[in-house]
């Protein structure tokens, strides 16, 4: 293993050390750490040491923050995992996957139930009720059935005519929603 | 003058803090300096004109010197956080303090009501008619599912937090108070120690609060902890009278030396003086120490934090010259206090048997 610094001599000195819960390593080589003052441990960061070996770092610091960011505020997911809040009140709807379920574990709910602003508008009707009031046109299975029963009372009844014509009709739907 | 409110005995205060922030705007430690300017224009108008806010105290956190805004945190008007906040943040307050809101702190808008005692809902009442005051010209940040949009996911729903600051020697005394924590924290609350999170408990005084604020109205909310405290000061008086019982003369022993110690140091830290005057207190409460002591007592709590003893002093002191000052100030105070008198307790136990 060569040093990380000059990249030429073989790396003697290791060293290691956790910053902001990140646990990060150098490898050097015993002119490099002399050089840097690994060796005297008061006198030396490895984070200052990692700022002062440039680009590769960048790259990678460029590469993991290119995750999905707020349009509002650029915000992004990785901003959130740092701090734990976010940028604007748009975010919450860009990251909102994932989101329920850390509102689960945090407030054991997901769905606001208290004050709400007068001046709020209300939900679009669609939303607040899921059943819309007005009848819905009967759907093919229901409109199938009520076709059968007029069916055999008209076969009661002994109006062929009728009948004939109900189950021309049941045919047609039967095979519309086959087809379907 | 004394208005101690409800159940004063053991809850010191009850405090309501409403979150809310605008539409259009970044939270404010996401936000640029100008983006925060500019909340703070559009917001600090609209609070000075309340009728709430009439001769109000408002300012720039820039323009207050550090020792200003220590003397807020003290007397816990503002954050530790906010305190150290820099251009575009702010504090309005009211002339009685009783309401008090930080502009730009986490959110644009952290406002709180404090009353003494146990008075959960009317704080709640005095801070809400407030709230649908603004909302009227400020555009809030709402959404039909996560209620008020917050910075932290934590605040998210109603944006309330609901506190009281107990002060509990019995239970420390009769080490039951880690057990008493643990169960607040499985029923969905914190308990913090004088100044929030992450801080000690001095005085034996402690914060309880609800941390679940999605799913669950204000109301509610305001309801299971007042049943919670509630519960909590009948198992702190039920603590008292078992330590009387079982353990008269430790009891005796802790209020005699804060006696001894607070009537006769000429040098005492914040800590320690906490610590004693909480001592004194638990002695007003079970009648060892006059009645009328208790509203020093109170005032002392505040008055000899090192904010407040330079203030007072007028000018910054070392360490070591509020150690000093500290003490002159509590042996001034407490110049007119006669020794515990453990007599009348002690008859009235003994007629008991």
């Amino acid at each position: 293993m060569n040093c990380d610094v000059c990249q030429n001599e073989k790396a003697t000195v290791f060293f290691s050390q956790v910053v902001d819960g990140n646990l990060q390593k150098v490898n050097l080589c015993k002119c490099c750490a002399d050089d840097k003052g690994v060796t005297d441990p008061t006198g030396f960061a490895l984070a200052d040491m990692l700022e002062g070996m440039g680009e590769e770092t960048a790259t990678e610091t460029a590469v993991a923050t290119d995750d999905l960011n707020c349009p509002s505020c650029g915000f992004t997911q990785t901003d959130f995992k740092k701090t734990g809040r976010f940028g604007c009140a748009d975010c919450y709807h860009v990251f909102d996957e994932g989101l329920d379920g850390l509102l689960e574990a945090m407030h054991k709910h997901t769905q606001h139930t208290g004050k709400v602003p007068s001046t709020f508008p209300d939900l679009p009707e669609a939303q607040m009720n899921p059943l819309p009031e007005e009848p819905m046109a009967p759907s093919p299975l229901d409109k199938l059935s009520e076709l059968k029963i007029s069916l055999s009372k008209s076969v009661e009844d002994e109006d062929y005519e009728e009948a004939a014509r109900l189950r021309d009709q049941i045919s047609q739907l039967e095979s519309q929603m086959g087809d379907s | 003058m004394r208005s101690p409110g409800p159940q004063s005995d053991i809850v010191m205060t009850s405090r309501i803090r409403l979150a809310r922030n605008l539409v259009g705007h970044p939270f404010p430690g996401w936000a640029r300096k100008e983006d925060r300017s500019l909340v703070m224009e559009e917001i600090r108008p609209s609070l000075e004109n309340l009728s709430e806010m009439k001769d109000s105290f408002s300012e720039e956190m820039t323009k207050l010197t550090a020792l200003e805004k220590q003397v807020l945190v003290e007397r816990h008007l503002i954050s530790r956080e906010h305190a150290a906040k820099g251009p575009g943040c702010g504090t309005v307050m009211n002339r009685s303090q009783s309401i008090s809101v930080m502009v730009n702190e986490e959110d644009h808008l952290r406002m709180q009501a404090i009353r003494p005692g146990l008075q959960l809902m009317s704080a709640y009442r005095s801070l809400d008619s407030i709230d649908s005051e603004l909302e009227q010209e400020l555009p809030y940040a709402f959404d039909h599912q996560y209620g008020y949009l917050t910075a932290c996911p934590t605040n998210l729903g109603t944006g309330m937090r609901a506190s009281a600051m107990l002060h509990l020697p019995g239970l420390v005394l009769s080490e039951q108070i880690n057990q008493t924590i643990q169960g607040a924290n499985k029923i969905g609350l914190a308990v913090r120690g004088l100044y929030g999170e992450g801080t000690e408990a001095l005085a034996n005084l402690f914060q309880i609060s609800n941390q679940n604020t999605l799913g669950t109205d204000e109301k509610e909310i305001i309801e299971h902890l007042d049943r919670v405290i509630t519960q909590m000061i009948e198992n702190e008086k039920n603590a008292r009278m078992k330590i009387l019982e079982d353990k008269p003369t430790m009891m005796q022993d802790q209020i005699g030396r804060a006696y001894a110690v607070l009537k006769y140091a000429h040098i005492i830290t914040s800590k320690e003086a906490l610590n004693y005057l909480s001592m004194i207190r638990l002695g007003c409460d079970l009648g060892f120490v006059p009645e009328e002591e208790r509203e020093t007592i109170n005032v002392l709590l505040t008055e000899i934090q090192p904010a407040h003893l330079q203030i007072s002093a007028k000018r910054k002191l070392s360490p070591e010259e509020r150690d000093i000052l500290r003490a002159d100030i509590i042996r001034t105070n407490l110049n007119g206090l006669t020794p515990p008198d453990f007599s009348t307790i002690l008859t009235e136990r003994d007629d008991d048997e």
